[in-house]
């Protein structure tokens, strides 16, 4: 065993354990700070298998940006300090689809890899990614992008209850009146 | 050179320069608003116009007791300090100090590497606010995560622009692709990433989630001894980080009138040390932002600005 082995095991001991902590821990905070440990762990994993700007496009979306939006988000509305017991939570349901997914995942790939030995690549730099991302998959790219803009628009639209209400009222006049009292 | 001995005097460095520059900029802070202000500041500790004031301060705090609030989440409490220092040392390690890989860790993706870990700080400003049970703590706090999370975006923006200009992600990269007439065509980025900067380290004018007037001292209310130094330390690391990064993207970094393969280290010193000073002027000069006011300089001025800089950058590229 070499020490990317043993460091990708270790690592992924960490993200396993974090994230059932994750699920099962009752304290709602510590819940969301656990899910920082998990997706850092999994960004040390890209690390180890060279993927540098992968690990750091992790932490930067990821642990500084959704995670705290998530925990951001607990804390405005509930985030009591100490055990939440009332929480209801089908236990054995989730135990048996994770462990179920898990394993099966986990039996796919050692069945379809067996003993395969695969060289690590050259280490992911920006420079090969915008290579990659510009060269061979602009396309999918470009349409990943353009998914992205609407489901931007989407979101605006969502939130700004006045965009959408405003064109049914103007059609049987009560928009100028919305007009005026605003 | 062996590789651990070369390991271990990067590091060092780094340690020192994270243990030196931020005692050295609060005492010009200290010294420097004192006189802005028609006053001596500190003048006993050590003798000679008080030099010594943080040194002083320093052992003041290791003898404070260090109190966690009974209703507080312990662990999370007494983590939160280290979650705020660690991102800036970090962030050190691969700031660039002259030519010649004269750095903690040269870095193909520096640039990126820096904004992701400074990012991490807003889980601190999150974790000791929740944690506190207080409530002025947790108003400090969600102020402070709005803020953070707002401005990280004209930021990151403003440093693409650079990214963009020089072709490369790496710190050093940038400082020897920077040519004087940058200070021109990449001027409102470098506005735009100082102001953004300033919030991210929630500096005065930014200094809403710890609004003295109003929330006590936000997140950092009830932090007391060695954590509440610690919490302080960040912050000025942050004004040291945050200065080296303008340096380096936007002015130039090692480049300086003459000598620069010798005296580069000095250059980059004296441009970080005028742009703390700046910092600490504006920290005199302005009164501090409402919290809507904040937003709306974010979302209406600073990202519009930069994504117009962003074009502007493309453009310039393309011609070229």
């Amino acid at each position: 065993m070499t020490a990317v082995d043993a460091l990708l095991l270790a690592l992924g001991a960490v993200a396993v354990g974090s994230a059932v902590l994750v699920v099962a821990t009752r304290h709602l905070v510590r819940a969301g700070l656990y899910l920082v440990v998990c997706l850092g762990a999994l960004a040390g994993m890209y690390l180890v298998l060279s993927a540098e700007l992968v690990a750091w496009v992790q932490v930067l979306i990821y642990v500084g940006a959704v995670v705290v939006l998530l925990l951001f988000a607990v804390m405005l509305t509930r985030a009591p300090i100490g055990a939440s017991d009332d929480l209801d939570r089908p236990g054995w349901p989730a135990a048996l689809i994770g462990g179920g997914v898990g394993l099966g995942l986990a039996a796919l790939l050692v069945d379809a890899y067996r003993w395969t030995k695969v060289e690590l690549p050259d280490a992911g730099t920006a420079e090969r990614i915008g290579e990659q991302v510009f060269g061979s998959w602009v396309l999918p790219f470009e349409v990943l992008s353009v998914l992205l803009l609407s489901a931007l628009v989407g979101a605006i639209v969502l939130s700004r209850p006045d965009i959408g209400s405003s064109a049914p009222k103007t059609r049987d006049g009560a928009g100028q009146e919305r007009g005026a009292t605003r | 050179m062996p590789l651990w001995l070369e390991l271990v005097i990067r590091v060092g460095g780094v340690l020192v320069a994270f243990l030196v520059l931020p005692l050295l900029v609060g005492q010009a802070e200290h010294k420097v608003m004192a006189h802005m202000q028609g006053r001596l500041g500190p003048m006993y500790a050590g003798g000679f116009h008080g030099w010594a004031q943080l040194i002083a301060d320093g052992v003041k705090f290791v003898q404070k007791e260090d109190i966690t609030p009974s209703a507080a989440d312990r662990p999370v409490f007494r983590l939160a300090p280290a979650v705020a220092l660690v991102p800036y040392l970090l962030a050190l390690l691969v700031i660039p100090l002259g030519p010649n890989d004269l750095v903690g860790q040269p870095l193909d993706v520096g640039l990126f590497f820096v904004l992701a870990v400074v990012g991490v700080g807003v889980l601190a400003v999150l974790m000791s606010a929740w944690a506190s049970a207080n409530k002025y703590s947790l108003l400090g706090g969600l102020r402070g995560a709005a803020q953070l999370l707002g401005y990280e975006l004209p930021l990151v923006l403003a440093a693409a622009s650079v990214a963009m200009a020089a072709g490369t992600l790496s710190l050093p990269g940038i400082v020897e692709a920077w040519q004087p007439w940058w200070l021109l065509w990449q001027a409102p980025a470098m506005v735009v990433f100082f102001v953004a900067g300033l919030a991210e380290i929630r500096r005065p004018p930014f200094d809403m989630p710890v609004a003295d007037s109003e929330l006590v001292f936000g997140y950092l209310t009830e932090y007391t001894g060695l954590r509440f130094a610690f919490l302080l330390l960040a912050e000025y690391v942050g004004i040291v980080v945050i200065a080296a990064l303008t340096t380096v993207l936007f002015l130039g970094g090692w480049q300086g009138p003459f000598a620069d393969a010798q005296l580069g280290w000095l250059w980059t010193l004296l441009k970080v040390a005028a742009v703390s000073f700046v910092i600490i002027w504006l920290r005199v000069s302005y009164p501090r932002l409402r919290e809507d006011q904040l937003q709306r300089l974010c979302w209406l001025v600073l990202v519009p600005t930069a994504l117009a800089q962003l074009v502007l950058t493309a453009a310039v590229r393309v011609a070229m």
